[in-house]
């Protein structure tokens, strides 16, 4: 790609001369620097128990399915009964996520807990989350070592445990958590190489208009909704 | 791509006449009006939103020097490549020296529009290579060879019968006899084909409706799942989108990212809205080793500064071919190219230039109904005006219009003789009419009377008869 | 509550399409800004707003006969139209069009400002509530896109029908949905202007009205233009006419 150079010289040169400017302005980089908020919508600006009813309501509405757990004690039984009571397999594909740690697994011996990237074969896969955004219903998931992104896409059933106080306002308020995280991956203030923001199950409504579920990813999308 | 956007008149009257699609044109959009509205009324600060979403991308674009190259230094600084391409062909030639340096056979492709601009498949597989479509309406076409008839419903003019029709034709290795009746059973075999491909695939191409300068991100919103497997499976993930898609800030994705979905689809997310930031990190069990963004120009450039410079704030949403008459009279192949609709009738000229595509801003009634609900408030009527005024520059209108015009205007600028004309025409076409009300047919007035009468008018002009009626005032009162 | 402000001097702005087609929507207007205690004029040096050249691409005409109603129509209060699309092309775009005219930019903006549609004119200048018609028949109505969406005319006729004794209104599915007209449009795309009328058409059968209204004569010639081609009996009529009870004239594309 000899002409890279002069392509990007020739592009950069033509927006300056269309917008008078010679080195770029003073504005857009403080906008970088500060990255303001825009205008937040009301409706997700509530006391944290509402917005986790908040959480819940819109993630159902678009077909997502959540249920209430005590604690990280109680989720190899859920899976358990949720795969069973679809006539799933009792096997599920892990993240290899520390923070799924505490889930005692061993106290259900029927269940094949496997963990790892998604394969094929999968037919269910279970990771945590590092948000759930109120407004929307919506389920933020970061990729890196311990959280391979193919768990949320590959197998027909995902199920995602996210823990209360990891209930936000807005994407905005993600954004401020992730940030404060140090982008969450080894401080180097960066975003994870992929962000997933997941609302619902996977859809289509290519076939005459017609909305139907598990296009290409998770058909189900069940959220264990648990305890700090 | 050839266009065939200078055959507008042909291609509508085509589509005028194919009752298949007139039944769906006769359904579809008023879905998608209706989801918008449902969305929009249920947010109530959406309109204000707008107002914002407006603003800020005339900020990008007062400063889209400095956001590229903000962004270009956060996808090199995060291990990905930035390919500045000025053309079309640039961009096909960044595409395949990309795909041939890593030896790569299949391609997936994730849903998107300036792919379809740079005709990237027919690209791809001249040189050898067999690119694959995984939206699922774009993959129904790409099996059909047709363009897409909609931004975001690309196979919204075809039925059950007709994907059934493709599939069965398309994939021979299943079996004759199976059934393929409802939507979920062909969702559920493209899924099954599909998966295959993701897992063969080399290179993964999908397009951007962000770019975040702040991170060197770039965002794909969709609700099938499809651009995350086209982007995570295979070894290189190219993403291919234009210099107007950029915004500052995550903050600034997030207002984008509320008017987007609830202005295409009437969702208040779409499923999947994924950020991605350079390649696979150190540890990674998944993901693209390597990460280009071919950042294409195509012309746009050339239209900041000019009166065409707000189409630039375009958000792709689909919104203003929804709620267009002519969209929804023809659907979207009539235009000819890639973008329907208005924002098609806008850009299609700037792209092709008005000898090839001067049908489309004059195919508008000014109904003003794509403004009305663009997420981005782009004045799309007054810009078709503008096209207008060139093509009038350019002597480009039909002479009879012209000539017509011409005299009319001539008259207009005469009060008097306007006056005196408009009389002489009136009593004729008053007398000759009066007897039904109406004509007919009428010479030179055929496009009209080929579809409806005239009304006559009523015989004198109101300003004959005010004129007459203060004369008898005044000599009333002497 | 006696008034004792001089009545407003009101400028008519009859339109090409009231001119030669449809004198009696004049007459209609005149009254009702006379009921309304205005006194009218109608200066005869006025023409064409000019919008057929401006939305042809032809600017150096537009720019001309923008010139030209501006100067026909200085020295009023107000000057009022009876149709939405000329109302708008003096109220927003001869500021646009006349912008870098340092002799007409200012005079462009005063008639923009002062330039109104005529129903919004009684309702929202005026305070007019009821104009004392009576019409004995149901009519619906159909929002002609100009005054719709360039000048947010929607609530203003209806309120002004809604006390109109013996109408009752049907509301028109769609009522905001273009017609088809679009000036040139119809002659040049006739075949998609067709389609787009033919819906229109449809539409307003379905609200059993034996009326239809709006406010646009050229939106109204089509549509009744259609709807006798279809051997329809719905009557035709600018709104003004059944404010104004103007209605001894036969209904639009009708014999005496």
């Amino acid at each position: 790609m000899a002409d890279t150079g002069s392509a990007r010289a020739q592009i950069l040169g033509g927006i300056r001369k269309a917008l008078n400017s010679a080195e770029g302005s003073e504005e857009a980089r403080r906008r970088l620097a500060t990255h303001p908020r825009n205008l937040i919508p009301a409706r997700a600006q509530l006391p944290h128990d509402r917005q986790v009813e908040l959480f819940a309501a819109m993630a159902t509405e678009v077909s997502a399915t959540v249920e209430l757990l005590g604690g990280m004690a109680e989720v190899p039984a859920a899976v358990a009964d949720y795969l069973a009571g679809l006539n799933l397999p009792a096997e599920v594909r892990v993240a290899p996520d520390a923070a799924l740690d505490p889930i005692p697994w061993d106290q259900r011996p029927t269940l094949t807990v496997t963990k790892g990237r998604a394969r094929d074969s999968d037919g269910a896969s279970l990771t945590g989350a590092f948000a759930g955004v109120a407004e929307t219903g919506t389920l933020m998931l970061l990729s890196g070592a311990e959280r391979p992104t193919t768990l949320n896409f590959l197998p027909d059933t995902h199920i995602v445990v996210l823990k209360r106080g990891q209930i936000v306002g807005t994407m905005e308020d993600a954004w401020d958590r992730l940030r404060a995280a140090g982008g969450a991956d080894g401080g180097r203030g960066a975003l994870p190489r992929t962000v997933n923001f997941i609302t619902g199950p996977s859809r289509t409504g290519d076939i005459e208009m017609r909305i139907e579920l598990g296009a290409h990813g998770p058909r189900r999308l069940h959220i264990l909704l648990v305890e700090d | 791509m050839q266009p065939t956007t200078h055959a507008f008149p042909e291609n509508a009257r085509k589509a005028l006449s194919d009752e298949r699609l007139q039944k769906v044109l006769a359904i579809a959009p008023a879905g998608f009006v209706n989801r918008r509205k449902q969305a929009a009324d249920r947010l109530p600060e959406f309109e204000a939103l707008r107002d914002q979403g407006r603003d800020l991308k005339n900020h990008v674009l007062a400063n889209l020097d400095t956001y590229l190259e903000a962004f270009e230094s956060k996808v090199t600084e995060q291990g990905g490549h930035v390919h500045w391409c000025r053309t079309d062909q640039e961009a096909r030639d960044a595409i395949l020296g990309i795909c041939r340096k890593v030896g790569a056979k299949t391609v997936t492709k994730g849903k998107s529009m300036i792919s379809e601009e740079i005709g990237i498949n027919d690209y791809l597989e001249s040189n050898g290579l067999t690119p694959i479509e995984t939206d699922l309406g774009e993959y129904i076409i790409q099996l059909r060879r047709e363009p897409p008839s909609h931004i975001i419903a690309p196979a919204f003019h075809l039925s059950k019968a007709d994907v059934e029709g493709t599939f069965r034709q398309a994939h021979t290795d299943l079996p004759a006899d199976r059934v393929l009746d409802e939507p979920k059973v062909l969702i559920a075999e493209a899924r099954q084909v599909l998966r295959r491909k993701f897992q063969q695939a080399d290179v993964g191409i999908t397009g951007a409706n962000i770019m975040v300068a702040e991170t060197g991100s770039t965002v794909i919103v969709t609700n099938e799942g499809n651009g995350d497997l086209t982007q995570t499976l295979p070894r290189v993930h190219v993403v291919i989108a234009t210099i107007d898609k950029v915004v500052p800030t995550l903050e600034d994705a997030a207002l984008v990212l509320r008017l987007l979905a609830r202005s295409a689809t009437g969702q208040e997310a779409s499923a999947y809205t994924t950020f991605s930031t350079g390649p696979r990190r150190p540890g990674d069990l998944d993901g693209p080793e390597e990460f280009h963004v071919v950042l294409l120009d195509n012309g746009r450039s050339a239209l900041l500064g000019t009166e065409f410079q707000d189409v630039l704030r375009c958000i792709r949403c689909g919104a203003c071919m929804n709620h267009c008459p002519v969209y929804g009279s023809v659907g979207g192949h009539a235009y000819g190219w890639v973008y329907p609709g208005p924002i098609g009738s806008v850009m299609q000229p700037a792209l092709l230039g008005v000898k090839e595509a001067g049908h489309l801003p004059n195919a508008s009634t000014f109904c003003g109904r794509c403004e009305a609900v663009c997420p981005m408030r782009i004045p799309l009527p007054k810009m078709m005006r503008h096209w207008r005024e060139k093509e009038f520059e350019q002597n480009l209108q039909p002479a009879a219009m012209r000539r017509g015009l011409a005299l009319w205007g001539w008259f207009a600028r005469r009060p008097a003789l306007y006056h005196a004309a408009t009389r002489m025409a009136v009593r004729a076409l008053g007398a000759l009419g009066r007897g039904k009300g109406r004509f007919a047919s009428l010479p030179l007035a055929q496009g009209w009377t080929q579809h409806r009468d005239m009304p006559a008018p009523e015989g004198k002009t109101f300003q004959q008869m005010w004129a007459e009626k203060k004369l008898a005032e005044k000599k009333g009162k002497r | 509550m006696a008034d004792t402000r001089p009545a407003p001097k009101v400028g008519l702005f009859v339109t090409c399409l009231v001119d030669v087609y449809r004198p009696t929507v004049g007459f209609a207007a005149v009254k009702l800004l006379e009921d309304a205690g205005c006194t009218v004029e109608v200066p005869a040096s006025q023409t064409c707003c000019g919008q057929p050249a401006f939305n042809a691409g032809d600017r150096a005409t537009a720019r001309d006969l923008a010139r030209s109603t501006i100067a026909a129509f200085e020295g009023f209060d107000h000057v009022v139209v009876p149709s939405g699309s000329c109302a708008g092309q003096i109220r927003k775009h001869y500021p646009e069009l006349l912008a870098d005219d340092p002799a007409w930019a200012a005079r462009a903006r005063h008639l923009s400002a002062r330039t109104h549609e005529l129903v919004s004119f009684l309702t929202d200048v005026l305070g007019v509530t009821d104009t004392g018609a009576r019409y004995d028949g149901t009519i619906t109505y159909h929002d002609s896109c100009s005054g719709l969406r360039e000048l947010g005319i929607k609530e203003q006729p209806r309120r002004l029908l809604a006390k109109v004794e013996g109408l009752t209104l049907n509301e028109l599915p769609g009522a905001e949905v273009c017609c088809g007209f679009g000036g040139t449009f119809c002659v040049k795309y006739p075949d998609i202007s067709n389609r787009m009328v033919e819906a229109k058409t449809a539409d307003i059968k379905e609200t059993k009205a034996d009326t239809l209204l709006a406010g646009d004569m050229g939106c109204l010639l089509n549509m009744a233009g259609k709807l006798k081609r279809e051997g329809s009996a719905i009557r035709v009529r600018h709104v003004a006419e059944v404010l104004a009870g103007v209605t001894d004239t036969p209904p639009i594309g009708e014999k005496a």
